[in-house]
């Protein structure tokens, strides 16, 4: 049986298209500073360092975590860098909390970034493989013939994707921290983007961020001596599954459901929807709002699209299920952090430390993020109470 | 922000470093028998003696079912469309000019599919489902690779 474990401590930075002014460790030291302030801890009360980022091609550096750890006060203590693609923010916090939740330590710093204005990812995404087409089509045009066929098979309207774009952007002008911020954002806006990959526009698509999240993942005694309420982790789960194989279910992958089940069993879960009281999910595509609704189990197969029509995952709509109200990886995308951002915010909203996009009484919240081919998930849920 | 030194507009904050990176790569016995028959034009899968599923480009394993594939499947170049986009985004350096249709073809007698380009037909008149057919290089072009095949299109009567 696992120990308690619970986030003490969280630090972001002002989000942005290129912050200049700081190098990539004063990026993730500024992150991890701001957590270790919000738990009221000093950097000697860390015993142990877990980092996260996306592929080493994205900005050039190799083992990054080596050169970071004098920045993160990492000399004499463990350190150990994660790497799971796009959910790597997410398994990063999953492997932190797997340090506390095995008694080995009692208070453990994780921090996940990425600084987007030194890197490439476009083209580290679409570096010529040997022997295969060279396509350079990004991220986009992998995704894009899922979003397709999921359209195909559900007969969703056209604007359901718009209007998941317009819903995190107005999301995301309650956290003053998200790098978008579009007052005038509307469907006609959204619709007169560019298009990018059919049909995906370029308002529907995640922008290019610079930034770094930090938790303090303490232990029961760690959080009952933490002066801020706790975010008890009620359940951890990561799954995964192969890019390529015959009978792949891509649109609405294995993974993802058997990551989701597991999550909910830890956390006593029977039906999420009713349950969970808000959700941090990773969407940097908009049509992945009803995707993973239905991946999720927020509804059945065929029904995603009709929840975010209704404006079920709307803050200001008033809906049931609200679905990033921190704006998202719409509006916010430093691609190693953004599972870690995830997280945090569903840690930030049973903590009732939310601001303006809080949801009110917040007790159970889930963080989920996804990466790779859609193959790689890490999801937790986090509680007001212990459990 | 600027890595000209000429514009003089303030400090220089960035500099790019490219790097150049060279693989020698080790195909395996599976991905050769592929690659030796497509430099000579012709299309090699390979089947999983578990699900019988057929891979191409050939694997060394079926991710389905964790073991060795084992015989080589000769296909034809004719597939259809399991999924697609039409790609509107300029990308510096791409030498395939937007909008073009990146495709998930599935061969017939294939299991799988992989990603290549569709010509020879309107891209708002692609669809799901569509019948397609190789065109390759001329012979004197052939590498190993699937670049051996500029795109596919449609079999007759489809595209209208
Ligand atoms: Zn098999």
């Amino acid at each position: 049986m696992a120990n308690h474990a619970a986030v003490i401590g969280v630090g972001q930075v002002k989000y942005q298209t290129q912050r200049d002014d700081v190098s990539i460790a004063g990026l993730v030291r500024e992150a991890a500073q701001n957590a270790l302030d919000d738990a009221q801890l000093e950097w000697s009360d860390i015993d142990a360092v877990v980092i996260g980022k996306a592929p080493d091609m994205f900005e050039g550096h190799m083992m990054p975590e080596l050169y970071l750890a004098d920045a993160l006060c990492a000399t004499n203590k463990p350190i150990l860098r994660v790497h799971t693609a796009g959910s790597v923010g997410g398994s990063t916090a999953i492997v932190a909390a797997s340090h506390v939740q095995s008694g080995v330590f009692e208070r453990v710093l994780t921090v996940a970034y990425e600084k987007q204005s030194e890197s490439n990812a476009m083209w580290a995404l679409s570096s010529k493989q040997p022997f295969a087409t060279h396509l350079n089509a990004g991220a986009g045009g992998f995704f894009a013939p899922l979003i397709r066929e999921y359209i195909q098979r559900s007969n969703a309207p056209a604007e359901v994707g718009m209007q998941v774009a317009v819903k995190d952007r107005l999301h995301a002008l309650r956290n003053p921290l998200a790098h978008l911020h579009m007052p005038d954002i509307d469907l006609a806006t959204v619709e007169a983007s560019p298009m990018l990959w059919e049909p995906l526009r370029f308002l529907e698509s995640c922008p290019s961020s610079d930034g770094a999240c930090a938790m303090i993942i303490g232990s029961e005694r760690a959080a009952a001596a933490s002066p801020k309420k706790p975010a008890w982790i009620r359940g951890t789960a990561m799954r995964s599954e192969p890019t390529n194989f015959a009978g792949r279910e891509q649109v609405n992958p294995q993974a993802g459901i058997d990551c989701a089940k597991d999550v909910y069993r830890q956390a006593g879960i029977q039906n999420p929807r009713k349950d969970l009281d808000t959700a941090e999910i990773y969407v940097p595509f908009s049509w992945y709002e009803p995707m993973w609704l239905e991946n999720l189990g927020f509804c059945d197969i065929g029904e995603g699209w009709k929840l975010t029509l209704e404006g079920a995952t709307s803050l200001p709509e008033g809906g049931d299920i609200p679905w990033n109200c921190s704006g998202g990886v719409l509006s916010t995308n430093p691609i190693g952090a953004s599972g870690m951002i995830r997280f945090a915010e569903a840690a930030q909203q049973v903590r009732g430390l939310a601001g303006d996009y809080q949801v009110e009484g917040t007790q159970l919240a889930l963080g989920h993020a996804y990466g790779g081919g859609a193959q790689f998930f890490s999801m937790w849920v986090v509680g007001a109470e212990k459990q | 922000m600027s890595s000209n030194p000429n514009e003089s507009a303030g400090p220089v904050t960035m500099m790019q470093a490219p790097l150049y990176l060279q693989y020698r790569f080790t195909a395996g016995t599976s991905s050769l028998s592929f690659l030796h028959a497509i430099k000579r034009g012709r299309l090699i899968g390979r089947r999983c003696p578990g699900c019988e599923s057929v891979y191409i480009p050939c694997r060394g394993s079926c991710a389905r079912c964790g073991v060795a594939t084992c015989d080589n499947i000769e296909l034809t170049d004719e597939g259809v469309i399991d999924k697609f986009t039409v790609v509107h985004i300029p990308i510096p350096n791409n030498p395939i000019k937007p909008p073009f249709v990146v495709a998930h073809i599935r061969l017939n007698g294939a299991d799988n599919a992989f990603h290549h380009l569709i010509g020879e037909v309107d891209n708002d008149k692609v669809k799901l489902g569509m019948k397609v057919k190789a065109v390759w290089r001329p012979e004197s072009e052939w590498d190993y690779g699937l670049d051996n095949i500029r795109y596919f299109k449609p079999l007759g009567g489809e595209h209208d």
